[in-house]
């Protein structure tokens, strides 16, 4: 059976969350180029979610997804639908499309409607038992031709394979949030992973014009493998300077110093905000215990999730407070755990932390300017080499973190769990939109 | 015998700002200000340059289609709301397309020579930023013929219908001169915008024009032949200008120092259910330019200042070999030499153009007259262009739809 033919019937399970929503929007823009390719074949996109409040923003935000999709394909919809004589402009067209695209999901509670399904994509919490549980119970209801694409971001394959008796048919597929923009996709297949399965993914990617990237079978992969133990080292500097800083002043000075100072999109605590502290903690646990590393936890993580501090974001992508506080998706305040509270970060505060800080590089250029700056790399250079010449704590903690992120992502290929440099670069510089890999030569 | 058949004078002109992306000010989610306050706005810009606003006989409004982008019809019932003066006085609301503003003049000429009014208020309106620009395609798709083009027209109706006339045109005079001609149009475009703080490039920041300019189209989201920059953008903004008579003068206080002589106009219309007779030249344009200097009695070289309508940067070469300024086919290279600059033989839309200001389209018309107002009194500010004593004309070519309605009108300097 070719990934066509398993095109005609797909299920998400777990639908309604970030990740299974935006894989929903792929695969339903997918199934409707088949479509109009084979007008007469039934599409059906099989939508699963325990929520049934989730499914319902689920709907909303498809169609959203769609309607942006058909606006931005405009001209080439209009070719499209030319034998259509009623849909005149582009509006009608744009309708049209939507109404077409909806017309092939199911939306529902019940596993069941997805029997018929030969591509099963699952992104449900991130739990090794209730993943184990779904996946046996899916198994009674599909065909046994049907293949599996878990979403997991760290938990080994091989385990939820052999745990559910699925026969190699489980490839790891991590898409990065929000599936629908971001173009990586890790793919992680386990010793059992049937090749029929790795072809399906890899041709899936291209397809969906992903950039995949071969991860090996090691809890957290590459993304997770880097990202909790880069963000380990910050919680631990913020630990080191809390003495002197206090800990919303060390926090925000290792925010400033990841975003700023080492040119990244966001600081650490606001990735760790945008990814959630709750999910944080549980990658963390999950990849100790896989791992056997007692050293994947922090305190300061276990201390915010008792406060009840988790991060994340709203349903509707504005982000909650973590360990920043946010106003419209900017960070207006820094939480202080001693007094369960939010520091504002006026123009005082800013002050205070640039003159701990010290400068920043002379000539600098934040993160998004440089993104299409055709001469990133010499600035890149300039910047790194002026962070060495200078002698502030921001210069002396982003060196110490730059060789520090350096030393992370040579161990994943040193562990085996990237096969290259290279490809710990590309799961940083596209999963995490930095502008260049950890292993470089500015340190 | 003058072809007016009276001397009619317009005077102060107002333009608001062209609002839309590229300002600083806009943001496509922040709430802004409804077509009755640019209406007002205008209005109000107007009137408050003469002593007498009641004095005013009649409004004209021209608007292209506040019908779909606002929801709104029944414009005429703005202009009471403009000032209390105006209550119970006649407005009329004319459209023409892109060209609507351009029919708002000569309606308010001809209302003059009817002799029921001797001062009209005319105003151009148009608000567009309401929709996303593909949504705002369809509205102006109205411009051309609904039942029998649009369904295999393009997405972005409009830009392909220059864009074909761009493809026709490289095919016959060139593709490299065409394509750096058209970059040039929009180098000066911007240029002179950066200089009128109301035009929606104002703040362009773009180092590189004509790198920018010489952009390769992506047939793929947009047009064949007409990169972004080619193209004027959505805009919401207004335009008013002041008609008045000798008499109509005197009711409201103007001296005849402030104001220009309305010298002829030219109105002419061509078949929407037609093609063009000719993709690489516009032949109403011409036809329009060719009448209007006849009925003013003048060459184009007695011109000092020029405002065309390009929508696109390749309408602006074609329009300028319509107004007789270079020869056929010989536009693009005209344009590349500078010529129409602000420092060349003519200088041409001087305030950025439709490009360079913006296209608040049934405001266009309008505007593009406030603006050869002002420089023919020698009060466009950073943007003034120099005015020869020999040559104390200057003219509009406006034009609605593909080169279907058109009107040009030749303004002098009273003395």
């Amino acid at each position: 059976m070719n990934l066509d033919e398993r095109l005609r019937d797909v299920s998400v399970i777990g639908a309604a969350g970030k990740m299974g929503s935006g894989i929903a929007v792929l695969i339903g823009q997918e199934m409707m180029r088949l479509k109009f390719e084979s007008p007469d074949r039934i599409y059906r996109l099989n939508l699963i979610d325990v929520s049934e409040k989730g499914l319902d923003g689920l709907r909303d935000y498809i169609k959203a997804q769609f309607v942006r999709f058909a606006e931005k394909s405009i001209v080439s919809l209009r070719t499209t639908y030319k034998d259509c004589p009623d849909l005149v402009e582009n509006a009608e067209i744009v309708d049209a499309y939507v109404n077409d695209a909806m017309k092939l999901l199911n939306f529902g509670t019940d596993p069941f409607l997805s029997t018929n399904s030969h591509l099963v994509f699952e992104a449900i919490v991130e739990n090794e038992k209730i993943k184990v549980k779904t996946y046996k119970l899916l198994k009674k209801l599909v065909s046994k031709e049907a293949l599996f694409l878990t979403n997991t971001s760290s938990i080994p394959i091989g385990y939820l394979d052999e745990k559910s008796g699925l026969d190699g048919r489980l490839i790891g597929y991590h898409f990065y949030n929000p599936p629908v923009v971001q173009k990586l996709v890790e793919v992680i297949g386990s010793s059992q992973t049937k090749e029929e399965l790795k072809n399906v993914a890899s041709e899936l990617g291209k397809k969906l014009r992903k950039i995949l990237v071969p991860a090996n079978d090691i809890s957290g992969f590459i993304g997770n493998g880097h990202f909790m133990r880069d963000g380990l080292f910050a919680l631990d500097e913020v630990m080191r300077l809390k003495g002197k800083f206090k800990l919303p002043g060390a926090i925000s000075i290792m925010n400033r110093v990841s975003q700023d100072f080492l040119l990244r999109p966001m600081g650490i605590f606001q990735l760790i905000d945008y990814v959630g502290v709750d999910v944080f903690q549980c990658i963390l646990r999950v990849m100790r215990t896989h791992l056997g590393d007692t050293t994947l936890k922090h305190k300061l993580i276990d201390k915010m999730m008792k406060n009840g501090v988790k991060g994340g974001q709203y349903p509707d992508g504005s982000q909650k407070d973590g360990f920043l506080k946010y106003d419209k998706n900017r960070p207006v305040g820094i939480y202080d755990l001693r007094k369960g509270e939010y520091v504002p970060i006026d123009d005082d505060w800013k002050k205070k932390m640039d003159k701990n800080l010290g400068p920043l590089p002379e000539g600098f250029v934040p993160w998004k300017a440089l993104l299409g700056d055709s001469k990133k790399e010499d600035k890149l250079k300039n910047h790194f080499s002026s962070l060495k010449k200078m002698n502030s704590m921001g210069a002396e903690l982003a060196l110490s973190y730059l060789k520090k992120t350096k030393e992370i992502a040579e161990n994943l290929v040193k562990q085996k769990v990237a096969t290259s440099a290279d490809d710990v670069n590309a799961v940083l510089t596209n999963g995490f939109y930095w502008l260049y890999g950890p292993i470089n030569e500015y340190i | 015998m003058p072809f007016l058949r009276k001397k009619i004078y317009a005077c102060a002109g107002y333009n608001t700002i062209s609002l839309g992306t590229g300002r600083k000010e806009f943001h496509p989610k922040k709430p802004r200000p409804g077509i009755e306050h640019y209406i007002k706005e205008a209005g109000l810009g107007s009137i408050e340059q003469i002593k007498n606003p009641e004095n005013i006989d009649e409004g004209v409004i021209g608007n292209f289609i506040a019908d779909r982008f606002c929801k709104q019809g029944n414009l005429g019932g703005f202009f009471p709301y403009v000032h209390p003066v105006f209550q119970y006085k006649p407005c009329i609301h004319v459209e023409g397309a892109c060209d609507s503003g351009g029919l708002a003049l000569v309606t308010s000429v001809k209302n003059i020579l009817s002799e029921l009014a001797d001062v009209v208020l005319c105003i151009g309106v148009e608000i567009q930023n309401t929709v996303k620009a593909l949504y705002g395609a369809d509205y102006l798709a109205a411009a051309g013929w609904y039942s029998g083009e649009r369904k295999n027209g393009h997405a972005y109706f409009f830009p392909d219908q220059f864009s074909q006339r761009a493809g026709a045109y490289m095919e016959k005079f060139g593709e490299v001169k065409t394509r750096e001609g058209m970059a040039q149009w929009y180098v000066n475009a911007i240029e002179n915008a950066r200089k009128n703080p109301k035009a929606q490039e104002y703040h362009n920041t773009i180092q590189d024009l004509f790198a920018a300019g010489m952009t390769k189209p992506n047939p793929k989201a947009f047009c064949e032949f007409l990169n972004v920059y080619d193209c004027s953008k959505v805009s919401d903004g207004a335009s008013a200008l002041i008609f008045a008579s000798e008499e109509g003068l005197k009711k409201i206080g103007i001296d005849k120092k402030d104001v220009v002589e309305v010298v002829a106009f030219a109105q002419v219309q061509d078949n929407i259910t037609t093609p063009p007779p000719d993709s690489t030249k516009l032949t109403t344009c011409e036809i329009a330019a060719k009448k209007v200097y006849e009925r003013a009695g003048i060459k184009p070289k007695d011109l000092s200042v020029l405002e065309v309508h390009d929508c696109f940067t390749i309408a602006g070469i074609m329009a300028v070999e319509a107004a007789g300024f270079a020869g056929y086919g010989e536009g693009a290279d005209f344009v590349k030499e500078g010529k129409t600059k602000s420092t060349g033989i003519i200088p041409t839309n001087a305030t950025g153009g439709l490009i360079g200001y913006g296209h608040p389209t049934g405001a266009t018309g309008v505007r593009q007259a406030v603006d050869v107002v002002h420089q023919l009194l020698n009060r466009a500010s950073d943007y003034q262009v120099k005015i020869e004593p020999n040559r104390p004309f200057g003219m509009i070519s406006s034009m609605g739809g593909n080169d279907i309605t058109v009107v040009t009108m030749i303004f002098r300097k009273t003395e």
